[in-house]
């Protein structure tokens, strides 16, 4: 069954225009409104290449490796919340988008990954450069497709771009045979999209939304759990509504950093295994639990059993599958969160009136908690920098505007922690997949999409030797991006579980490439290989001065070594493996609070 | 314990391994699995006896309903719907045990599709204490050769899965 009408007699008789289907992939792509693409081309998409090369429209940035290409996507999808294109060839060059769409599968990010295949009549016989990435990727693809032929190619592009949008976003693989982008076929546009298997549900059930807004009225301690499904919904000015009419403390995963204004005094910070404590303990205590958009991951519940034992479970997400796949719920709700909050204020208001709330005692508690327990860090003692100051000092010399990007590891967990978030898309990491490396590329990719933005990557000595070849992609293309490398010299967040628990038995996770060591790679020279602005900083005193040059600094990329103490740690800490009662403010030390 | 999942899903590559894929991926265990054409051009019928919980088999049907080429997930409860395997079974024979074998293929409403001198093929469709009763009555014999369908399902009265998709 074809998915589109493609009769050549029928589509001559409208008057289509013939198109090679390389041609219509172009053709498509302006249709469908993509202005940028990331990629790097090869044998089996040349075709392609060659008809992208005379387009006035869409705009490709030539990146040095394909997962630069699929970060950048992400990072453009995430911080504009539209649709990011990766492109790369047949082969190696589509093994290499593989990380990227991974993490866009675990992130919800909306990617559509395009890959040349070589021609359909070799396919199957271990031809040059022939991978099976649709068979590669399919646990990671929200769905794929592979096109023979080119009359099928808009249909397809456009039902690509349709399923990576809309519902739970996520990657979608289009695999485009050699032939089928050679071959000509009459372009017909709008194509018809059949997809009887695609229904995502959008509209809340009505009775659902009075049960939880009766719980939620009856609820003495309630908190509300953001998710990046906010994020994602763009449905921050609705829970920011939703959350003052019902006055309830606000919690936002690493995924939701910025969907909730961090200055609001309902924020109670981030959840989980690096959660402030106010926030991990607000949910043991709470008999209510608001998810919304969340998915009750692992490193935000800490041991399942011993989650939020009293609370009762609002959940609302537009991905059925993801409620009661952790957690049950008493009140499940599939739906979109941008729809379905407002039809809760509305709802809460009529309950409200009936049942007004009372969270005086609960607020009382979590003020408490607040105060005990601030974020905070202690200074190193080897007279090296504290990694967290820094982070705190770009967070505050650059302000909420801007875009900050981040690898993975304890860099990834301060900016977390450290630069207040105020807007949704402000704040850009792999939650999800953990994807080290991701942080350069994506920064890329958001400065794309948004070019009046300051875009920082926040990176590690670690992250930033996986992918920092993208600042050659920056340099040429004019993308000035700022690079804090937060060099510890090492695997840090590897190490500091190394030492708390393996003994303090560091095996492999020294880079040598920080204070006191041969610093292979250095990295200012690296970075003025690249033609960036590099700096580096050993001193408290040069920490905001660097950080302005590096604001002040907008026709280059800049890297900013900040050599800082190997020894600093990621606190608080809800070790694997226990309950979120467990967590530590610093090390050996437990908060005290009530266990009823 | 087994619960029986019918899916209605599009003729589209690679269709089987999503579905298969889907299983092997969030552990779940497939007792036996039976594809072929439905009613409705372009579109198979996947019937699938699964080995989960309550719980877990929600998720399994979540899962399977997010697959972009499956349009409908069904249980079928086995107290109103029809489940049959079918079977075809190699014995060993000789001019002893023969009569011996005709007579439970008899008993069992079996048919025998190839004789031979030292070995007969039967044939048996049934719902599957049935079809194991019979596996059992043989194996004395000598089972030389055992091919098995999945099981096949379809719901009692006359409703079809395919109306409840396609009136709108």
């Amino acid at each position: 069954m074809s998915i589109i009408d493609s009769s050549p007699l029928k589509a001559a008789a409208r008057g289509s225009e013939i198109l090679t289907g390389s041609g219509a992939v172009l053709r498509t792509l302006e249709h469908l409104g993509v202005k940028d693409v990331f990629g790097l081309p090869g044998g089996a998409i040349m075709p392609f290449y060659d008809e992208l090369m005379a387009s006035t429209t869409i705009r490709h940035i030539l990146v040095r490796h394909e997962q630069g290409a699929g970060h950048a996507a992400e990072g453009y999808a995430a911080a504009s919340g539209g649709l990011g294109v990766a492109i790369a060839t047949s082969g190696p060059g589509a093994t290499n988008l593989v990380t990227a769409i991974a993490d866009a599968y675990m992130d919800s990010v909306p990617l559509l990954a395009i890959t040349g295949q070589v021609f359909s009549t070799v396919m199957g016989t271990d031809a040059f450069q022939e991978v099976d990435i649709v068979g590669i990727t399919m646990p990671i693809t929200k769905h794929s497709f592979l096109v023979t032929k080119p009359e099928d190619v808009p249909a397809t592009l456009a039902a690509a771009a349709h399923i990576a949008t809309t519902g739970r976003p996520g990657p979608v693989l289009v695999d485009i045979t050699k032939d089928a982008q050679q071959n000509s076929a009459p372009f017909i546009w709008p194509p018809k999209i059949d997809l009887p298997g695609y229904r995502p549900v959008t509209k809340a059930h009505g009775k659902q939304v009075v049960a939880a807004a009766q719980l939620i009225a009856e609820a003495k301690r309630p908190v509300i759990y953001a998710g990046g499904g906010v994020g994602r919904s763009k449905a921050s000015e609705e829970l920011a509504e939703f959350a003052r009419l019902v006055g309830a403390p606000v919690v936002t995963t690493l995924m939701a950093r910025g969907v909730f204004p961090d200055s609001d005094p309902l924020h109670l910070g981030m959840p989980g295994m690096h959660g402030a404590v106010p926030a991990v303990l607000a949910f043991q205590e709470s008999d209510l639990i608001i998810a919304l958009g969340a998915r009750f991951d692992d490193r935000v519940t800490g041991k399942v059993s011993e989650f939020a034992p009293h609370a009762q479970v609002i959940h609302v997400d537009i991905d059925p599958a993801e409620i009661g796949k952790i957690r049950e719920a008493q009140v499940p709700i599939v739906g979109d969160l941008k729809d379905v909050l407002v039809d809760f204020i509305v709802a809460v208001r009529d309950a409200f009136a009936a049942t007004p709330p009372d969270y005086r005692a609960w607020w009382a508690r979590l003020e408490q908690l607040r105060e005990t327990y601030p974020l905070g860090y202690e200074a190193p003692t080897d007279g090296q920098l504290s990694p967290q100051h820094i982070i705190q000092r770009i967070g505050e010399l650059t302000g909420p505007e801007a875009i900050y990007a981040a690898g993975v590891g304890q860099h990834q967990m301060w900016a977390a922690q450290f630069i207040k978030y105020e807007r949704p898309n402000a704040w850009l990491n792999s939650g999800g997949a953990g994807t080290m490396g991701y942080g350069v590329p994506a920064a890329m990719g958001a400065k794309v999409a948004e070019p009046d933005r300051v875009v920082w990557a926040i990176d590690g000595d670690g992250c930033f030797q996986m992918t920092n070849q993208e600042l050659a992609t920056c340099t040429i293309n004019n993308i000035p991006i700022k690079v804090a490398i937060i060099n510890n010299s090492s695997l840090g967040m590897v190490r500091q579980w190394q030492t708390l628990f393996y003994d303090g038995r560091h095996s492999f996770t020294d880079l040598e490439t920080g204070g006191g060591t041969r610093m292979i790679p250095d990295f200012v020279k690296l970075a003025e290989a690249y033609g960036a602005l590099a700096i580096r900083v050993t001193k408290e005193d040069e920490i905001d001065a660097a950080i302005k040059l590096a604001l002040e600094t907008n026709d280059r990329p800049v890297v900013i070594d900040f050599i800082v103490s190997r020894d600093a740690m990621v606190w608080p800490m809800v070790p694997q493996g226990t309950g979120n009662s467990e967590v530590q403010y610093a090390r050996d030390h437990a908060p005290a609070w009530d266990e009823d | 314990m087994s619960h029986v999942l019918s899916l209605l899903v599009e003729d589209k590559p690679g269709l089987l391994t999503r579905v298969a894929g889907l299983f092997a991926r969030r552990g779940f265990n497939i007792e036996s699995l039976a594809v072929g054409r439905s009613e409705i051009e372009g579109l198979s019928r996947i019937t699938v006896v699964v080995d989960v919980e309550d719980t877990p088999l929600e998720q399994v049907t979540k899962q399977l309903n997010k697959l972009v080429n499956v349009i409908k997930v069904v249980e079928l409860e086995p107290s109103s719907s029809v489940l049959r395997d079918h079977v075809m079974i190699k014995v060993k024979v000789d001019n002893v045990t023969r009569s011996q074998v005709l007579e439970a293929v008899g008993l069992f409403r079996a048919n025998v599709v190839d004789v031979a001198a030292d070995a007969l093929v039967i044939e048996v469709t049934g719902d599957r204490q049935k079809v194991q009763a019979l596996l059992r009555l043989l194996e004395p014999y000598g089972i030389k050769e055992l091919a098995q369908s999945g099981t096949l399902a379809i719901g009692r009265g006359p409703k079809s899965i395919t109306e409840r998709v396609f009136k709108n």
